[in-house]
């Protein structure tokens, strides 16, 4: 098994509010992050295909094909967009880094053409992240 | 859906430290010859990554693995202000006898953080430099793939 891993960055605005919550729970609990006017990120997202590699072209999946259904699924999707207002998949979720990774791996699952997605790793910052795996799935990458 | 994904949250950290590798198990010169540099009695110090992965559900309420105001409270009164510019082998107690190696760092920060109520540990990886780094999962028999 091969695992190969591509990085794309993607800026976003998002804001973490529950209206199920008081106003006074909302910012006890999210504290910044649930200022009304929202707050912005560069993400950084790491998408890892595990599978073997064709014998003819040696490829696990052809970059340039995973480079395309990134753009069309994930940039196009979320690229300079605010992700409560904007992000159909995420309505009525809180947009943090745990569940955009899970939008993330629920839009790419289905579109992989070759290999099989193994591992989604979305950097909110440097310092903060989120990993998706099938359950079950460990390991390498 | 939701049960057929598992989900991390990771999160990093940085502290400095110093330390020295020696061993009393070793002579003089065989110490010098297994450490190298880092055998150098006054100790030399290095800028540390620590990168510690949690499991857990994520909170329907909240989008949440873990609040990162309770996880950084918790990294940093057990390994932040413990370790931060302090000197691993003399003022850790944990390296009072063993080498505190970066392996040994990670085993050590491991047994730190386990007790973390809200999630499970997963995984403890430390940067020594931008070219070392160093993890420790716990118990090897936890992977099952």
């Amino acid at each position: 098994m091969v695992y190969l891993t591509r990085k794309l960055e993607f800026s976003a605005s998002h804001l973490y509010h529950n209206p199920a919550l008081s106003a006074e729970e909302n910012r006890r609990i999210f504290g910044k992050c649930n200022n009304p006017h929202g707050h912005g990120h560069n993400y950084t997202l790491e998408v890892t295909i595990a599978g073997e590699p064709d014998p003819v072209t040696g490829m696990v999946l052809d970059l340039k094909e995973l480079k395309e259904i990134l753009d069309r699924e994930i940039t196009q999707r979320m690229d300079h967009r605010f992700l409560n207002y904007e992000v159909a998949e995420l309505k009525g979720q809180i947009p943090t880094c745990e569940n955009v990774a899970r939008v993330i791996w629920n839009l790419l699952d289905p579109t992989i053409p070759q290999g099989h997605l193994h591992r989604v790793r979305l950097y909110e910052s440097a310092d903060l992240f989120a990993d998706c795996y099938r359950n079950g799935a460990k390991g390498a990458a | 859906m939701a049960g057929a994904l598992r989900i991390e949250l990771g999160r990093r950290y940085h502290f400095a430290a110093s330390h020295r590798l020696h061993t009393d198990k070793l002579s003089e010169a065989e110490n010098s010859r297994v450490f190298g540099k880092c055998n150098n009695p006054h100790g030399h110090g290095h800028n540390y990554t620590l990168e510690v992965r949690f499991s857990g559900p994520v909170n329907s309420s909240t989008g949440m693995i873990a609040n990162l105001a309770d996880l950084d409270t918790f990294v940093n009164e057990r390994v932040i202000e413990p370790f931060d510019h302090r000197s691993l082998q003399e003022e850790v107690p944990a390296f009072r006898e063993t080498v505190p190696t970066t392996e040994n760092l990670c085993i050590e920060i491991f047994q730190r953080l386990k007790s973390f109520s809200i999630a499970k540990l997963e995984a403890v990886r430390v940067e020594e430099t931008s070219n070392n780094s160093f993890e420790y999962c716990g118990n090897p028999s936890r992977n099952t793939t």
